[in-house]
C-alpha cells in the first residue's frame, strides 16, 4: 500500500491550496481505494472513486481539523452519510495521519478499525456511524444546532448519495436545516447518478435536484464535483452563506478514474475488481 | 452446498408468481434479495420503490387492503428497521403483507454491523398477529413461499439467509406451518433451532452422538405462532434444553423457547446466539469468534453440560 503523510492539518486559512498537489491527492486515493478493495474482496468502488475531489477538498484543505487529536471540541464535522463509500474516507484519514496507512490493508477483516461501514467507536476520524442511508444528514443536523447552543464556530459537512436521497428521512432533515438557520451546515450529494440496482434516473427519479433543495429553503450551488478548484469554490461559497444551509450538488461520474467502471455504472456499485481488473485500474491510474 | 435461502425464495416467487394478486416490492436490492427473478417474469407486477423503505411497508399496506398479495423485500436490518410503519399499517391494519428479509445474521460477512439483521425477529416479534418464518435450506424456503402465496391470511415477516446452506431435508418433504420438525431423536437434551444455523445444531449433534449423548434436534421455521407443545414434550423428556440462531438471544428464538418453558415446562436453558452488535470480517471468522458455526455450537453446549 502506498503510504506518504502528505500533509498534517489543513484548513481554510490557507488562502491558497496547491492545486497541482490536491489533483496528486485526488490520483494517489483513487489508487489506494483500487488496491484496498481488491485486498478485502468485496466492498463499492464506483462511489468511493466518485467522491475523491470533494473529499480531498474537504480533508485537504477545507475542514479545520487535527489528526493528531481527532477529539478536539472545535473540529469541523464531516458526516459520510452513504457509508458505503467510506473507503475514499480511510483513504483520507490514512493520508492526513489519523492511523498508519497500512491499516488499509486490513479493511473489512476481523477486529480492524476500518469495518465495511463507518464505525465511529472503532476508527478515528469517523464522525458517525452510518451505513443505513437516510441517517447521516439528521446527524448532521443535530451537530450544528450543538454548536449553535454553544456559541462554537466549527461547521458541519454531509455527504449524501443520489440513491440515498429517496429516503424520506432525508426530506425531514432538509426541512428542519432551514427552519433552525443552520448556516454552519453544508450538505454535498454526490450526485454519480447509480444506485445499487441501476441508474436512479430508470428506478426512481430525483430530478430537478437543484429545484428541490432550493425550494426546501437552502442556498444551493452546482458544480462539476470531479473538478477540485469547482469543489474548492463551493465550500467557500458555503462559509460565505450566512442565513441559511447550503447543497453543493455536485456532479459526478461513479467509478472516476477507471474506464471500465465508468463504462458500467451498474456492475460497479458494490463489487470489488479481480486481480487482472486490479492491474488494469491501476495501470491506467498510474499513467 | 445448497442455495441461500434468498436464492430459493427468488426462485420460488418466479414459480408461484404465476398469481396475478402477487405483488412484488423491492427497496433497491433486488439484485441482492433475488426478488429479480420475479421481475424478470412478471415486470407488470414488480415495482422497484428505490431505497424507500418506510414507504414501501405503507405502500404494500395499500395493495393488500385492496386485495393483493404484496411481498416488500429488502435486507432483513433495514425493512425490520421501520417497525412504525409495520405495527401501525401492518400489523394493526391486519394487512394481508409478507415484509422479506434476506442477508439476516452476522453471517453476511464483510459489510459489518449496519447490514446485518441481529433483532428483526425480537422487533416484529410482538406483535400479535404476526407471523414469521424462517426456513432453513431450499425445499423448506420454496415449500414456505409457496404456503404464503397459496394459503396463508395476515401479516408475515420471512426471514432468509445470504449464504448458502446445506440440505436438512430430502425430496418428499412436507412443510407444515407453525410444527416443529424433528431432525434426530434423543432423550439427553434438546437442541432447538433455526435458519442457517441448523447446520451447526446438527453437527453438534452428531459430536455428540459419538460421545453417547444423544440429541433430539428440533427445526424451527415458524419462530410465531410457535410449536409450544413440542417445546415442552421434548424438554420434558430430556430436561435440558439449547436453543441456537443468528440472532440476538434476546427477542428471538432463544427468547420465545424461554418463555414457553417458564410458563409450562421449566427446564434448564442455554441459548446460543449474538449477544452484541456485529462486526466485519468474513463470514467463516465471524462464526467462529461468535461460536455459531459447529465446533463453536458443540464447544458451548460441552461447556455447558459440564458446568
Ligand atoms: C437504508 C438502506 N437501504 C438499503 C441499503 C443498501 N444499499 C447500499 S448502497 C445502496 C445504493 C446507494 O446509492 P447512492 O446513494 O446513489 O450511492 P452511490 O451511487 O454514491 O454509491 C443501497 C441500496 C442501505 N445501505 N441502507
Amino acid at each position: 500500500m502506498s503510504s506518504g503523510n502528505q500533509n498534517a492539518s489543513c484548513c481554510s486559512c490557507h488562502p491558497t491550496p496547491d492545486i497541482d498537489q490536491l489533483k496528486e491527492l485526488c490520483r494517489l486515493m483513487r489508487i489506494d481505494i483500487i488496491k484496498m478493495l481488491h485486498k478485502a474482496g468485496s466492498g463499492h468502488p464506483g462511489g468511493s472513486l466518485s467522491a475523491v475531489e470533494m473529499i480531498v477538498a474537504l480533508y485537504f484543505h477545507h475542514l479545520r481539523h487535527n489528526p493528531k487529536e481527532p477529539l478536539w471540541q472545535d473540529r469541523d464535522r464531516f458526516v459520510l452519510s452513504k457509508g458505503h463509500a467510506v473507503p475514499v474516507q480511510y483513504a483520507a484519514l490514512a493520508r492526513a495521519g489519523y492511523f498508519d496507512p497500512a491499516l488499509l490493508d486490513t479493511l473489512r477483516t476481523l477486529g480492524s478499525p476500518l469495518q465495511g461501514h463507518p464505525d465511529r467507536l472503532r476508527c478515528p476520524g469517523i464522525e458517525a456511524s452510518t451505513g443505513a442511508l437516510g441517517q447521516g444528514l439528521s446527524i448532521a443536523v443535530g451537530m450544528a444546532m450543538a454548536a449553535k447552543l454553544d456559541q462554537r464556530d466549527y461547521r458541519v459537512f454531509c455527504m449524501l448519495g443520489d440513491g440515498e436521497s429517496q429516503e424520506g428521512q432525508v426530506w425531514e432533515s432538509a426541512l428542519n436545516a432551514p427552519t433552525f438557520k443552520l448556516n454552519n451546515l453544508c450538505a454535498i450529494l454526490d450526485w454519480n447518478l447509480g444506485q445499487l440496482d441501476g441508474l436512479v434516473a430508470d428506478i426512481q427519479p430525483i430530478e430537478p435536484v437543484a429545484e428541490k433543495w432550493a425550494a426546501f429553503n437552502w442556498h444551493v450551488v452546482e458544480i462539476d464535483g470531479n473538478d477540485i478548484e469547482q469543489c474548492l469554490a463551493a465550500l467557500q461559497e458555503a462559509d460565505r452563506t450566512t442565513d441559511r444551509p447550503t447543497m453543493i450538488i455536485s456532479r459526478t461520474i461513479k467509478g472516476k478514474g477507471v474506464s471500465f467502471m465508468e463504462n458500467d455504472i451498474p456492475a460497479w456499485h458494490g463489487v470489488a475488481p479481480n486481480k487482472d481488473q486490479t492491474e488494469a485500474a491501476l495501470q491506467e491510474l498510474q499513467g | 452446498m445448497g442455495k441461500a435461502s434468498r436464492a430459493s425464495f427468488g426462485m420460488a416467487l418466479a414459480e408461484f408468481g404465476t398469481d396475478p394478486r402477487v405483488v412484488i416490492l423491492d427497496a433497491d436490492l433486488s439484485k441482492s434479495t433475488k426478488s429479480a427473478d420475479f421481475g424478470n417474469k412478471f415486470p407488470d407486477r414488480f415495482f422497484n420503490v428505490g431505497i424507500t423503505e418506510a414507504g414501501m411497508i405503507g405502500t404494500a399496506a395499500g395493495l393488500a387492503l385492496c386485495g393483493k398479495i404484496p411481498f416488500c423485500c429488502s435486507f432483513a436490518c433495514f425493512v425490520t428497521g421501520r417497525y412504525d410503519q409495520i405495527r401501525v399499517s401492518v400489523g394493526y391494519t391486519n394487512a394481508n403483507v409478507r415484509i422479506v428479509g434476506t442477508h439476516a445474521g452476522v453471517a453476511i460477512g464483510e459489510d459489518g454491523y449496519s447490514q446485518q439483521g441481529l433483532e428483526d425477529i425480537a422487533t416484529v416479534r410482538s406483535l400479535p398477529n404476526m407471523t414469521i418464518l424462517q426456513p432453513a435450506d431450499h425445499l423448506e424456503t420454496v415449500a414456505a413461499v409457496k404456503y404464503l402465496i397459496q394459503e396463508h391470511q395476515g401479516p408475515v415477516y420471512l426471514r432468509l439467509t445470504r449464504q448458502n446452506l446445506n440440505e436438512v431435508h430430502s425430496e418428499g418433504y412436507t412443510f407444515q406451518f407453525g410444527q416443529a420438525d424433528r431432525l434426530q431423536e434423543g432423550s439427553d437434551l434438546t437442541i432447538i433451532a433455526t435458519g442457517g444455523v441448523v447446520g451447526s445444531a446438527l453437527y453438534a449433534a452428531k459430536a455428540l452422538a459419538e460421545k453417547g449423548v444423544q440429541a433430539d434436534v428440533l427445526n424451527i421455521h415458524t419462530i410465531r405462532p410457535i410449536d409450544r407443545e413440542s417445546i415442552v414434550e421434548s424438554a420434558a423428556r430430556t430436561g435440558r434444553v439449547v436453543t441456537v440462531e443468528d440472532h440476538s438471544i434476546v427477542g428471538g428464538l432463544g427468547s420465545a423457547v424461554a418463555e414457553v418453558l417458564s410458563e409450562e415446562q421449566p427446564t434448564r436453558l442455554l441459548r446460543i446466539g449474538m449477544t452484541e452488535y456485529g462486526e466485519s470480517g468474513s463470514p467463516e471468522d465471524l462464526y467462529q469468534k461468535f461460536g455459531l458455526n459447529g465446533p463453536g455450537v458443540l464447544a458451548k453446549i460441552e461447556s455447558w453440560l459440564e458446568a
